[in-house]
């Protein structure tokens, strides 16, 4: 046995790279990923984190850089990596002109089950992730919820030992979300590591114990979500001005009484780092007394938004800019398949 | 120090988390899938599709009994004299053209299904990787079938009676079902390259359009102008109509029938390892 397949690695990636034409997607990625962990890749839309889970699962081949996945090659070995992973996709992985059932039983074929046992595995799959009463009903009719659960019940039909994850939640509401949780969650108490890509903080706080942060396909910092959020503060009052043009005058106030405040991309929004409840009162009230009109401030965890603000010093892109993005690289795409 | 809400066990929507940890510990994984169970598989995903839209066999029953009717009663007359006799020479050669315009759907279809996040499962499972395209035209064989029995059974009922028989008339629909598989991958290619549906389409019609009607499949390749005449025959697609014709017949060339055996292996050399190297490479 050689020490590569007892690695307790279950994926190491060096200077990992993909561009799309002109643009540079993935751009030297590092990751280091421990055996029976959960990871979170947190990063805005368009950061690179779908690229680099499609490298990974052997979709698409890097340019530059390497990676070993449970101790495979992605590239020279893809085909033993495809065995012991299975990939949950942004786009829903499943066939929605075919029922729940359909879609499990079809994935359970593939996978070298004979046709009762796939059967039967459908079944149970479908029992455990509450959709046996929609076992018979095209997908294409199912709620965003149910398809995420049965996308992620097709990518369990055979135990994978790596499970890619990327955004599960994205577009859902907060039960289906913590449905979801909860399964990622029971997944990894059965011992599979899962790579997790998330534009939520939060999530990627609640579930991995690693966290890697990836802007314009690089890793900009890593640690666990403590270290992370201790780099960035622990918590954040946000504050939404009823008039924005008296944002310079409220910046001024939270700047004296919580040390710091930052403008958000709402013009009648802003932030201040702050952990400590009486304090963020306190400065909510001196507000008030010096004629700003608040509509509404919170007390909470820091956005991603204040992640990158701390770790960039710029936000995340703005919506419009990632389209551009977004388009720019599928545009790229087209050209390369026409060339 | 703020807590984000914590998430709790209880079950939700039917979720219990001790079913769950059961379903998520019991499999284990079993030898990977042969190259033809994989491919079957994927052909029984192209047979549900047609039982949950059965609608979608219409352009394979209804073009087909279209075409049929309008050239024996409108142009039978006017080429061959009387309706009967164009029945005869005109029936195998439409269930080669209807045959093979229906081979452009699998590549429209393969160009549909690429926009679908289901394709990246397929690519990232253990399997033999051209099984995803071999079973899907497996499945569009059996549409081969149903346009080329919708029209034997419309010309029988027409009154054409090939004097080969029964026998005939199925070695001439399983010659032609053979070459269709061969062509099926050029528009599986066609379909990887272009960026819709529709261009497929276009794409696909405005090649396959041509190479039926220079063809021996509507008249006499004796009636054309030389240069014309010659491509006609060496068209793939006229000797298929003339083994067809010979099978249904009764005194099919062996020569015929081995160069549409071979057209259809080289087409699928070629193009069956092109169209799964697009498949898995198409990002």
């Amino acid at each position: 046995m050689t020490t590569t397949t007892d690695s307790p690695l279950a994926i190491e990636a060096t200077g990992l790279a993909r561009s799309f034409g002109e643009v540079r997607a993935v751009d030297g990625v590092d990751l280091a990923v421990r055996r029976g962990s959960v990871y979170g890749v947190l990063g805005p839309n368009g950061a690179g984190k779908t690229t680099t889970i499609r490298m990974l699962a052997t979709l698409l081949r890097p340019d530059g850089g390497s990676a070993r996945v449970l101790g495979h090659d992605i590239v020279s070995e893809a085909d033993e990596v495809r065995g012991l992973v299975s990939l949950t996709g942004q786009l829903a992985s499943v066939d929605e002109d075919l029922t729940g059932w359909e879609n499990l039983t079809l994935i359970g074929r593939l996978l070298g089950l004979r046709r009762a046992d796939a059967k039967k595995r459908a079944v149970e799959l479908l029992d455990a992730f509450g959709l046996s009463d929609a076992s018979s009903r095209l997908v294409k009719n199912y709620s965003g919820g149910m398809r995420r659960r049965l996308d992620i019940s097709a990518s369990l039909v055979v135990t994978p030992q790596l499970m890619f994850l990327d955004e599960p939640t994205t577009g859902l509401d907060p039960r289906s979300r913590n449905l979801v949780w909860d399964i990622i969650r029971a997944l990894a108490t059965g011992g599979t590591t899962i790579l997790l890509c998330t534009q939520y903080l939060e999530e990627a706080d609640q579930l991995a114990e690693g966290i890697a942060v990836i802007d314009h396909g690089r890793v900009i910092a890593e640690g666990t979500p403590e270290q992370l959020k201790a780099s960035v503060g622990s918590g954040a009052l946000h504050v939404r001005l009823l008039d924005p043009d008296q944002r310079p005058q409220a910046e001024a106030v939270l700047a004296r009484e919580l040390g710091a405040a930052h403008l958000e991309s709402d013009p009648a929004s802003l932030t201040s780092p702050c952990a400590d409840a009486n304090r963020a009162a306190g400065a909510v009230a001196e507000l008030a007394r010096s004629g700003v009109d608040v509509a509404s401030f919170t007390l909470g965890q820091p956005s991603l938004d204040e992640v990158f603000l701390a770790l960039t010093g710029h936000p995340a892109e703005d919506e419009e800019k990632e389209r551009d993005d977004e388009e720019k690289k599928e545009t790229a795409i087209e050209e390369e398949q026409t060339a | 120090m703020s807590t984000s809400p914590t998430t709790t066990a209880v079950s939700a929507d039917g979720v219990e988390a001790k079913a769950l940890r059961d379903a998520l510990s019991s499999t284990p994984r079993p030898e990977r899938a042969g190259a033809l169970s994989a491919a079957l598989a994927f052909g029984w995903r192209g047979m549900l599709k047609v039982k949950h839209v059965p609608e979608q066999l219409l352009d394979v029953t209804i073009t087909p009994v279209m075409f049929l009717l309008m050239f024996t009663y409108l142009f039978g007359g006017a080429i061959a004299g009387s309706t009967g006799e164009y029945l005869d020479y005109i029936l195998p050669g439409l269930l080669v053209m209807s045959v093979l315009f229906t081979t452009v759907y699998s590549g429209i279809a393969l160009n549909t299904d690429l926009t679908k996040g289901v394709v990246d499962r397929f690519r990232s499972l253990p399997i033999w990787r051209p099984a995803p395209l071999v079973g899907a035209l497996l499945g569009d064989s059996v549409r081969y079938m149903v346009a080329g029995t919708v029209i034997v059974a419309l010309g029988l009922a027409l009154g054409f009676r090939p004097s080969a028989g029964p026998a005939g008339v199925i070695a001439a629909m399983a010659l032609v079902t053979v070459f269709a598989f061969g062509l099926s991958w050029v528009f599986t290619t066609m379909g990887l390259l272009m960026r819709s549906p529709n261009a497929v389409m276009n794409a696909g019609f405005m090649s396959i359009f041509p190479l039926t009607f220079l063809s021996n499949v509507f008249v006499e390749p004796e009636t054309l102008p030389g240069a014309l005449e010659a491509f006609v025959d060496v068209n793939p697609i006229s000797i298929l109509a003339t083994a067809s014709r010979g099978l249904m017949e009764g005194n099919a060339a062996g020569g015929d029938i081995a160069i549409v055996l071979a057209t259809a292996a080289a087409l699928t050399a070629v193009f069956g390892p092109l169209t799964t190297h697009l498949y898995r490479t198409r990002s």
